[in-house]
């Protein structure tokens, strides 16, 4: 296997975009990526999107945004795994640039949500779980989370306060992160007064309908070094692991055993452990998702992440930081583009252009994006040279 | 909008909690399935869930999604019958109140939405209180 480089990074304006149809935003983020990296060709591309059928009628993207990039006839794939497309369209590349099959991939991912009314756009995210057996019976993904935060506080004694401070923490970073869709702080008090979607959650629990893209350029270390890119910024690590799609079927609700599987498989490829990660994007759709998670990636004991965030420990100047980009809650959450979004923020850690929430002597970083309530996970790692 | 078809084939599992045990592990499959994911055998035999279990986890639906506008607000849970398979399921006849982890309750077929003015009357499991 060949070592593999991110070249070039891209990511437009993010929010409610409503002058922007699906493929120029694709095109501008592709294109900021593309002209970052420096190159002149790319070879394949890889894009994720969760539902650019049920949020704008339009399968077939892969073909469409090739077209619209001006890459035709290189091949295109559009992949997807719910909430974590972006993050599987990262492996392919990684598969396909370190198989030696391609020198230059583009990996990115898309989501326009705001096409539709928030009934369809609920209905859409929706099919991320189980139809038959679970949205049948008028669950919603608000819901779903709340039934994991309801068990979380149940058996670890995780309190509603704590879940509220991963909102807060998230909007700080955000608030120093020009790119998040809501730069500006909370406060615990104005989280617990917001709306109740499914108790406990409230609507500052939850991460956003956001319209954005985000791109990625990958090549072989070697060619980045020919290329006199500096840093040098590495995927060393890249985990990817399945389980039951309907959250009732897992044997405790509260773990996300793809997230741990993944993250073990990430851990093993790159020789790293959780206490050699300077920093961590997670998929915080809800704050109670970035307390299981942070649990599951190692970084805490089993039930201790509601107490992790209450201490500090993931805030800027904590041990380990975690969503420093804002997260999913802040910077906005156009579903399919989240994964990569996340590896932006890792290349703009590295590269020390994180303006006020950058982290000192960041070398080691990692992401974590997954789909539905943990039915799919991918978990990266990075290192920097 | 649900389809006939769609709706029909699914009858046997929401109507009559009909499951799969898996012949060498004993694991329960709701709804059946062709491998078992726990020991990979292929080989089921055909089991009714027990109508009633505990309550693993509930959260009441505030914000529902267009279908069920009409029964909002309303409660979801997780509950696992005879220890050993969960369902998700509403639970109705109750004040929220009164709903704690731990607690019991019965399931029974009850009406679970009908589909626009001139759809299906779908049924289904809910979940009723007990304590």
């Amino acid at each position: 296997m060949r070592e593999v480089a991110i070249i070039g990074v891209g990511m437009n304006e993010w929010g409610e975009l409503w002058e922007k149809p699906l493929r120029e935003i694709f095109v501008e983020a592709a294109l900021l990526a593309i002209d970052d990296a420096g190159v002149k060709r790319i070879d394949s591309m890889y894009v994720g999107s969760m539902s650019s059928g049920l949020f704008v009628g339009q399968e077939h993207i892969a073909s469409l945004l090739a077209d619209y990039l001006g890459m035709t006839p290189i091949p295109s794939a559009r992949v997807e795994s719910a909430c974590a497309s972006g993050g599987l369209a990262l492996r392919q590349g990684f598969i396909d640039v370190a198989s030696g099959m391609s020198e230059i991939v583009l990996v990115g991912g898309v989501e326009k949500m705001t096409d539709v009314g928030g009934g369809e756009a609920t209905f859409a995210l929706g099919t991320a779980a189980d139809q038959e057996y679970e949205c049948y019976h008028g669950v919603t993904f608000p819901g779903l989370y709340a039934l994991i935060a309801k068990a979380h506080m149940h058996q670890y004694g995780t309190t509603r306060e704590q879940m509220a401070m991963v909102a807060v923490k998230n909007h700080r970073n955000g608030s120093k992160n020009p790119a998040a869709q809501y730069p500006f702080e909370i406060t615990v008090d104005d989280v617990l007064k917001s709306t109740l979607v499914a108790d406990p959650l409230r609507l500052l629990d939850c991460s956003p309908i956001t319209d954005g893209a985000a791109a990625a350029v990958l090549c072989p270390v070697e060619l980045a070094k020919k290329l006199k890119k500096d840093p040098i910024v590495k995927i060393i690590g890249s985990g990817h692991a399945t389980d039951f799609t309907a959250l009732h079927s897992k044997e405790d609700i509260t773990w996300p055993a793809a997230t741990a599987k993944a993250a073990e498989r990430a851990y093993k490829m790159s020789e790293k452990k959780p206490g050699d990660i300077d920093f961590v994007e997670v998929h915080d759709c809800f704050t109670i998702a970035e307390i299981c998670v942070t649990e599951a990636l190692g970084l805490f004991e089993k039930g201790q992440g509601g107490k992790a965030v209450e201490k500090g420990l993931t805030s800027l100047e904590g041990k380990i930081p975690v969503n420093t980009s804002g997260g999913l809650k802040s910077k906005g959450h156009p579903v399919g583009a989240t994964g990569i979004a996340q590896v932006i923020e890792v290349v703009k850690q590295f590269r020390e252009e994180a303006g006020e929430r950058q982290v000192k002597d960041a070398k080691i970083g990692m992401t974590q994006n997954m789909g539905g309530t943990g039915g799919s996970c991918l978990v990266h790692i990075f290192e920097k040279e | 909008m649900l389809t006939p078809q769609r709706y029909w084939r699914e009858i046997p599992h929401r109507y009559r909690l009909e499951a799969g045990r898996c012949k060498k592990c004993g694991y329960v499959a709701f709804p059946p399935r062709l491998v078992c994911p726990r020991c990979k055998n292929r080989e089921f035999e055909s089991v009714k869930l027990k109508d009633e279990g505990e309550i693993v986890s509930y959260t009441i639906i505030r914000v529902p999604p267009e279908q069920f506008t009409d029964q909002a607000p309303y409660v979801i849970g997780i509950i696992e019958l005879d220890s050993e398979v969960k369902i998700l399921a509403q639970i109705v006849d109750c004040d929220f109140d009164d709903l704690a982890i731990g607690k019991k309750a019965k399931i029974e077929l009850r009406k679970i939405r009908t589909e626009g003015e001139s759809g299906i009357i779908c049924y289904g499991y809910k979940g009723i209180l007990l304590e």
